[in-house]
């Protein structure tokens, strides 16, 4: 299964509750906003470093660069994604969930 | 001229997320237009806003963080930065553009126009304000 989320932690609880309701081993995908959340050295960087062990944990590459984020500013086991490795996410899970 | 007025921007929402930081910036620059006393304050995800290298090009959305450069010019030269909002997201000065103005009471010196405050000096800070508005 395939979780995206595209809210900032700092601002909204998706983040937390797509990792409460993500079955181990699952695809979770942070975009537009949520991409602050794989910055390291942050207050959420722990639950972050969690998640990593038991998901898949990607970050859309465009939406890093829009905010002025490098990928060396990432917590260790984070990938990044383009717009392919999206779609190829999309097609390669079912369901999609958008927590927004 | 009728009296100047303090307005204060206070920005608490990331960029390109949503429309809010882009129409914060543009209302800051038409009330500063209008000779008002015109400061911003950078807050919870508003401090993501100046993030230095900012690069939207593969998104189509427009890379509106150059504009913030052009405060100082419409005497827009005092950007508070909430500290404590700074370390909670892991950031320093350092990761903030290098924002200035020049001081026409000091032969036109270059100075940075962000700085640094704790929240007890921003509350000092809003309380000064006759206008605050919120994006």
């Amino acid at each position: 299964m395939l979780h995206t989320v595209n809210k900032s932690p700092f601002e909204k609880n998706s983040l937390r509750t797509c990792l409460r309701l993500a079955k181990r081993g699952s695809d979770i995908l942070l975009i537009q906003d949520a991409v602050y959340a794989a910055l390291s050295a942050t207050e959420w960087t722990e639950m972050m470093m969690d998640a990593v062990n038991e998901h898949r944990i990607y970050v859309l590459e465009p939406d890093l660069a829009a905010r002025g984020l490098s990928r060396d500013r990432l917590i260790q086991g984070v990938k990044t994604v383009g717009y392919d490795g999206f779609v190829e996410l999309a097609c390669r899970n079912d369901p999609v969930q958008s927590w927004l | 001229m009728g009296t100047v007025k303090k307005f204060l921007y206070l920005n608490r929402t990331a960029p390109y997320g949503s429309i809010y930081a882009q129409e914060g910036l543009e209302v800051a620059l038409i009330g500063a237009a209008f000779d008002q006393e015109v400061s911003m304050a950078f807050v919870d995800d508003g401090v993501f806003q100046i993030k230095a290298g900012q690069d939207s090009s593969g998104t189509g959305m427009k890379n509106f963080s150059p504009t913030y450069r052009a405060l100082g010019d419409y005497e827009v030269t005092r950007l508070y930065v909430e500290k404590e909002s700074l370390e909670q997201r892991g950031l320093t000065v350092e990761d903030l553009m290098p924002l200035t103005y020049e001081d026409e009471e000091d032969d036109y010196k270059e100075k940075p126009s962000i700085r640094i405050v704790d929240s007890t000096e921003l509350a000092d800070i809003l309380a000064r304000q006759d206008v605050i508005f919120n994006y």
